[in-house]
């Protein structure tokens, strides 16, 4: 099991007390298969790929990825585990302005001390950026900039990789593009897919869908 | 070396040959100065006082004294005067500079100290009728024909206050006072009065002390005492028990130059004898270490012809003049074919 | 992953050159303007101690003869009495009208010779020491001071000495006493006895000779000090305006990169690595500009160097070799001042990073409201430091008080400055009805927060400007107006010799010309050298002199030889008042009739009847005099005395002469200040520049709504510019009063401490006008980069702030 998600509960501090944004959340997720969560505009969905990413705290419960607990590591050990073993895909991309594309690309795999460079041109040729590899950043559209995105995290190899509305700022047919060049490196490079979208055609591609609703899922 | 010992190597002209060389040619050429002539017929008082044509010139006292317990003691005062110029002219402007040295020396302890003065303006100098040299407070002041002194010097930790009594003549050294100083012929005007008695009280740390003894007056002058390739001297004046006295010493040639040797025999009748060139020997016997250097502070000293063969041995081995250009000065005592005390000097080492 | 995360974060400043370069620059400006001004008084210092250690007679007791000559007679006589005395000859040699202080001393005896020949001018055969002796005599002096007589035929051999102070000359007695004419008189005696001789011992001196009291004002550290103090103070104030723009563009850079940071910690960069990282890279930038800073310093020192010895030769009297030499404590002051200031202007960043949260930024709202709250603690801790400022004038007095109150007051009202112009902000923003007007203040307010240390530099700059400005122009006014009182003759004529001197004297009176004398007898004191000047009666004085105080009949009294005139500076070194008594020897005219203006003098100086000063001094030279005449004639009676007494024209000074040189020096002595002034504002306007160029990229989303309501980019860009003008504008009118505040401190406090006269408040509104269109200049330089930028920003780029959110 990549991921386990076991009774996690979570309160945004300053809201609602009484409500929790997640009430007693479990899921499974088995090695290299893909999950789509959905569920409306505030409906917890983000927070809860935060969790698991390990960016924000819970409450209570647990959650294990590749079957070890996170809740007992503190910033050190969270950090390591964002670096070594989790991917993140934003919806706002997420890349570095200041270093161009190839650069973008080998970011994450060189913090986690594990650059693979015929692996990362695979990555940039299957995504069709080979010849955008000395551009920066803002020279790029959107449904480029998502693809070096999606190659960073790649280029890790993670167990599992997180993304969170990864077409959520492009239009539908970049999206499509983007959507399905992911789904087939992720099949490709055996990781898990963790994906929140509140578009029920791009959950619809994935191996299983969950609905997260009222802090509950469904 | 520095500013002051430059000068001192000056006066006393017994600089290392480099500096005596560069020194306007001290041991060389005499520069518009007067050369000692063979044949000057000296004349006194007026040659008791100072000379400004020559390039140097001292007046050098030495006595040997007992206490009322036979403690023995040496005492030194000297006068020297070196002229950047020849002749005088009065102020500031004057060329003639002046040193004064005085030692003081037990078996226990040595004394010395040292005065430096400007000519022209009074601070120091030698008149003639009556006599007086000085400087600062220190003086020698006595008759016209130097039969009777009065000495003066003092230090930071001793003063002396000696007068002297002269029972016979005066001593032409060399030649009638003409006095050869190398083979070249470098030479000097140099006569002394070796016959005073001599009373007073010296004033050291531990008190006043009075003594009597002996003493020997030496007055030099000269442009070019020496020679290029001499690098110092080894000088002796010994008073035997017997009444005769040997003024004698060596001047060391430097490297393979040989030494040169000369002095005078005064015999207890007043009789005096120049001696041949080497026929005074001095060889040292024992050496001390003397304020970082090896000095020989025992000599066999031996004059055949006058059958003297005697060891000379120093009172006090560290009689360190520790003035700005430093020497050894001080008393000897003589055992051996004859008996008595004198004076040794030493310098270049 | 260092590595990979040291290149991510350094990227940044390969993209945007501009703000490493004002990063660089803020810190190199900081460290040159600091370091200079260290090595600029580490010189200065050390030429102070070596002028001590070989010359200062204050450390070496002497023996003077207050009341009358000392003779080379006493000195044989001192000599022969056993004391142990060495002679000392001092005057004044003038070579081609350069002006030396020569001392002759005995080289045999004299302590000082073997500290002043230093081992470069020993050679190992005595040629040196010959030199000095014989011959024409040689002559030691300062490398400067022998460049500078190089092209003289002085008759003498010059050799040069570092230890030997800039503007003296030391040579043997009898080279001495040969230049000055003096063949048997002498200035001091210097003991060298050991151990120093007791009160016993010194009674039995000749009742003539004295012992000379430690001179504690001849001491040029104790009055320099100020002047250092001031310099310190520029320097001190010119880093922390560099300063300024480090935590400018530090706090941008750190800004800019929030979305980086962000996105590193997602990728598992721990915030404690990100935080060390970000440290070094602080630390590498900080050491290479302040290596370019000590460069640049350097430099900067080296050019400012001959002002600052020519000011302190001026006013002081104290002389300083301009050569400069790398001192260890201005290059580690100077680094250390560069790493630390960095540390300071980072400190607010790198505490903002450490809160910031991995996911989102905080809302801008809440950090402007955090800024407001900020502004009142700021203005209340400023408030707090001018009254500290004020306590400690009270209480200290003197020139430490006059400074700290310097210090709490421009710093506090640094402090205040923010809160004032959000003050001041607030009300413009409720006084205007047209709402783009309005916009424009709220902007500008909105602005406050990131423009408020730049302005805070402005205003600092700005009152320094106008306080050191009043100062020099207060003081150039007043020395002007001195000048026409006090050289009131129309020519001032040196004679050759005192038998020429009468000569000339006696025919310019038989040609109807009235002469004064300038006559005057120096005299050793215990609290420094006095000149006493002797003067004939006549109108000049009556109707010029600048008087500060007076007795009635003041002018018929000192005639009578009743008292005399004393200078501020002799009468507050003295504690003189009107009918006081000048301590002097028996003989002398004590009482204190007036008191008179004597700017520039770092001596004291007294005036008396003519008849008193050779009655008391009466081998006094005759040599200088003052001709009241038609001025037409001047050149005429030039010719004249030419032709008659062969009178060279160097020995002829006309009254315009006199006064152009005087003001020149008095130039030359304030260039340094106006070179700094002029720095502290250059750079203070970068700092504007460097945070409105930071504020740029955080405009973008209060422009693009403005601009979306159809106000057109050309108006956006002036607003843009009025605003600019508008803080620099209101920061003048803070900046006003704290400069007047200032140059009242300047003038009355601190000057009367340093130099010991005391200069009336003059006030220039022109000069403030200039000041101020000047820095409204800088703020419309300063502003006109960004207002270009947004003229021709692209609409896309104003439709970005709709298109995402931030």
């Amino acid at each position: 099991m990549v991921l386990t998600v076991s009774n996690v509960t979570k309160t945004i501090p300053g809201s609602d007390l009484s409500k929790p944004i997640l009430d007693g959340v479990s899921l499974q997720l088995e090695a290299g298969r893909t999950l789509a969560l959905t569920g409306e505009s505030g409906s917890g969905k983000s927070t809860l790929l935060h969790l698991i990413g390990a960016l924000d705290v819970f409450d209570s419960g647990e959650i294990e990825i590749d079957g070890k607990p996170i809740s007992p590591l503190k910033e050190p050990g969270r950090a390591a585990l964002r670096r070594a073993s989790v991917s993140n895909i934003f919806q706002q991309f997420n890349l570095v302005p200041s270093l161009d594309i190839a650069a973008n690309i080998a970011l994450h795999s060189k913090l986690a001390n594990r650059h693979e460079p015929p692996w990362e041109n695979h990555l940039a040729t299957r995504l069709g950026l080979e010849s955008l590899l000395t551009r920066y950043p803002e020279q790029l559209s959107g449904g480029q900039q998502q693809r070096v995105a999606v190659a960073r995290a790649l280029a890790l190899r993670p167990k599992l990789l997180l993304a969170d509305e990864p077409t959520g700022s492009l239009d539908e047919e970049t999206g499509e593009a983007v959507l399905s060049l992911m789904l087939e490196l992720v099949a490709e490079s055996q990781c898990a897919l963790f994906l929140v979208t509140h578009s029920t055609a791009i959950a619809g591609a994935l191996d299983r869908r969950l609905h997260l609703s009222g802090g509950q899922l469904a | 070396m520095n500013v002051r010992s430059t000068f001192l190597c000056l006066l006393t002209g017994l600089a290392t040959p480099a500096l005596s060389q560069g020194f306007a040619g001290l041991g060389t050429a005499a520069d518009g100065f007067d050369v000692p002539q063979r044949g000057t017929q000296l004349t006194f008082p007026s040659d008791h006082g100072a000379h400004p044509d020559f390039r140097i010139e001292w007046w050098y006292l030495t006595a040997n004294l007992q206490d009322k317990n036979g403690q023995s003691y040496g005492v030194q005062w000297t006068l020297f005067r070196s002229a950047l110029a020849p002749g005088d002219t009065p102020g500031w402007q004057s060329p003639q500079i002046w040193m004064g040295h005085a030692g003081l020396t037990s078996a226990s302890a040595h004394f010395s100290a040292q005065r430096l003065a400007r000519g022209g303006i009074g601070q120091a100098g030698v008149s003639t009728a009556p006599f007086e040299a000085w400087i600062d407070d220190w003086q020698m002041t006595g008759t016209d024909d130097l039969s009777q002194l009065d000495i003066s010097a003092s230090g930071l930790e001793f003063s002396y206050q000696l007068s002297g009594l002269a029972d016979g003549p005066l001593v032409l050294q060399g030649e009638a006072g003409y006095s050869v100083k190398s083979p070249e012929g470098q030479a000097s005007y140099y006569y002394s009065q070796p016959h005073y008695d001599i009373k007073g009280t010296l004033t050291l740390p531990s008190g006043p002390v009075v003594v009597t003894g002996k003493g020997w007056l030496d007055r030099e002058w000269s442009s070019q005492p020496l020679s290029e390739d001499q690098s110092g001297w080894d000088w002796f004046s010994l008073r035997f028990d017997s009444g005769d006295k040997l003024m004698g010493f060596v001047l060391r040639g430097k490297e393979v130059v040989e030494d040169f040797r000369s002095g005078t025999w005064i015999s207890a009748s007043g009789e005096v004898t120049p001696l041949r060139p080497g026929a005074f020997q001095a060889v040292p016997l024992a050496q001390a270490e003397v304020a970082g250097r090896e000095i020989p502070v025992q000599w066999e000293v031996s004059l055949p012809e006058k059958g003297v063969s005697v060891i000379v041995e120093a009172l006090n081995s560290q009689s360190w003049m520790e003035v700005s250009f430093a020497y050894w000065e001080g008393p000897v005592a003589i055992s051996g074919s004859h008996s008595g005390s004198g004076y040794l000097e030493m310098t270049g080492y | 992953m260092t590595g990979a995360a040291l290149a991510a974060l350094l990227s940044y400043w390969r993209r945007h050159l501009f703000q490493l370069m004002a990063l660089v620059a803020g810190l190199a400006l900081a460290t040159a303007l600091w370091s200079a001004v260290q090595a600029i008084n580490a010189q200065a210092r050390a030429s102070y101690d070596r002028a001590e250690q070989a010359l200062n007679q204050g450390n070496r007791p002497s023996l003077v003869a207050p009341g009358g000559a000392l003779t080379v007679a006493d000195y044989v006589a001192l000599r022969r009495q056993g004391w142990q005395v060495s002679p000392v000859l001092e005057g004044r040699l003038s070579l081609a009208g350069q002006d030396i202080d020569l001392m002759g001393i005995d080289v045999l005896t004299s302590p000082v010779f073997g500290e002043v020949s230093s081992p470069e001018s020993e050679d190992a055969d005595g040629s040196f020491l010959i030199s000095m002796l014989t011959g024409s005599g040689g002559v030691l002096v300062h490398p400067d001071t022998a460049a500078r007589l190089a092209h003289l035929d002085t008759g003498f051999v010059l050799h040069a000495s570092q230890m030997v102070p800039p503007g003296q000359a030391i040579a043997d007695i009898s080279v001495a006493s040969r230049l000055l004419q003096v063949p048997d008189r002498l200035t001091r005696l210097i003991l060298t006895e050991e151990p120093r001789p007791d009160e016993a011992r010194l009674t039995g001196l000749p009742s003539h000779i004295v012992l000379e009291q430690k001179t504690v004002t001849a001491d040029p550290g104790a009055l320099t000090e100020s002047f250092h103090l001031n310099l310190t103070a520029f320097g001190f104030l010119a880093f922390v305006v560099g300063l300024f723009i480090v935590q400018g563009t530090i706090g941008l850079a750190m800004e800019q990169r929030r979305g980086l940071f962000r996105t590193l910690r997602c990728l598992g960069v721990p915030l404690r690595h990100l935080l060390l990282t970000l440290l070094a890279e602080i630390t590498v930038i900080a050491l290479a500009s302040s290596f370019i800073g000590l460069i640049l310093g350097y430099f900067l020192a080296i050019a400012l160097m001959p002002n600052v010895a020519a000011t302190l030769s001026d006013l002081y009297g104290a002389q300083v070799d301009t050569g400069l030499s790398l001192r260890p404590v201005w290059i580690l002051s100077g680094l250390a001042m560069t790493l630390l200031g960095a540390g300071l202007a980072s400190a607010h960043s790198f505490h903002s990073l450490w809160k910031l949260p991995i996911l989102q930024a905080p809302s801008t709202r809440a950090r402007g409201q955090q800024v407001r709250r900020s502004f009142t603690g700021w203005a209340l801790a400023g408030l707090a430091l001018i009254l500290l400022g004020s306590v400690l004038l009270a209480t200290l007095g003197g020139l430490v008080g006059g400074f700290a109150f310097l210090g709490g007051v421009m710093l506090g009202a640094a402090l205040l400055l923010p809160f004032c112009l959000w003050k001041l902000l607030r009300l413009g923003q409720s006084l205007s009805k047209s709402p783009l007007v309005h916009w424009l203040w709220a902007d500008a307010r909105a602005q406050l927060p990131g423009v408020s240390l730049a302005l805070m530099a402005l205003m600092l700059a700005l009152a320094t400007n106008i306080g050191v400005g009043s100062m020099v122009s207060s003081f150039r006014l007043t020395f002007t107006g001195w000048l026409d009182q006090r050289l009131a003759s129309e020519l001032y004529i040196t004679a050759e010799g005192d038998a020429q001197g009468a000569q000339i004297q006696h025919w310019l009176e038989a040609q109807g010309i009235r002469v004064l004398p300038i006559r005057y007898h120096d005299m050793p004191r215990s609290t420094g050298r006095l000149r006493l000047y002797g003067v004939v009666d006549d109108t000049t004085y009556r109707d010029n002199w600048p008087m500060l105080e007076r007795q009635p009949e003041v002018w018929d009294r000192v005639a009578l030889g009743n008292g005399l005139l004393v200078s501020e500076q002799l009468a507050r070194r003295d504690g003189l008042r009107l009918g006081a008594h000048l301590e002097l020897p028996e003989g002398w005219p004590t009482e204190v009739l007036g008191i008179y203006s004597d700017y520039g003098n770092p001596h004291g100086q007294a005036i008396l009847a003519l008849p008193e000063l050779l009655r008391n001094a009466p081998r006094t030279p005759n040599l200088r005099f003052g001709l009241r005449l038609d001025s037409e004639q001047v050149p005429d009676l030039m010719n004249n005395l030419r032709d008659r007494f062969e009178l060279p024209r160097e020995n002829m000074i006309r009254q315009h002469e006199i006064k152009a040189h005087s003001l020149a020096v008095f130039n030359q002595t304030f260039l340094v200040t106006d070179a700094l002034k002029l720095l502290t504002l250059g750079v203070a306007s970068f700092a504007i520049f460097t945070s409105l160029i930071t504020l740029w990229t955080q405009r973008l989303p209060q422009l693009g709504p403005i601009w979306a309501m159809g106000v057109s980019r050309g108006t956006l860009a002036v607003m843009d510019i009025l605003r600019s003008l508008i803080l620099a504008g209101l920061t003048c009118l803070v900046a006003l009063p704290l400069g007047l505040v200032l140059s009242w401190t300047l003038l009355v406090v601190i000057n009367t401490e340093a130099f010991g006269w005391r200069l009336p408040v003059h006030l220039f509104p022109l000069d403030w006008l200039g000041l101020v269109a000047l820095s409204l200049f800088a703020a419309l330089l300063a502003a006109l980069l960004p207002a270009w930028r947004l003229f021709r920003l692209h609409p896309s780029e104003l439709l970005k702030v709709f298109a995402s959110e931030r």
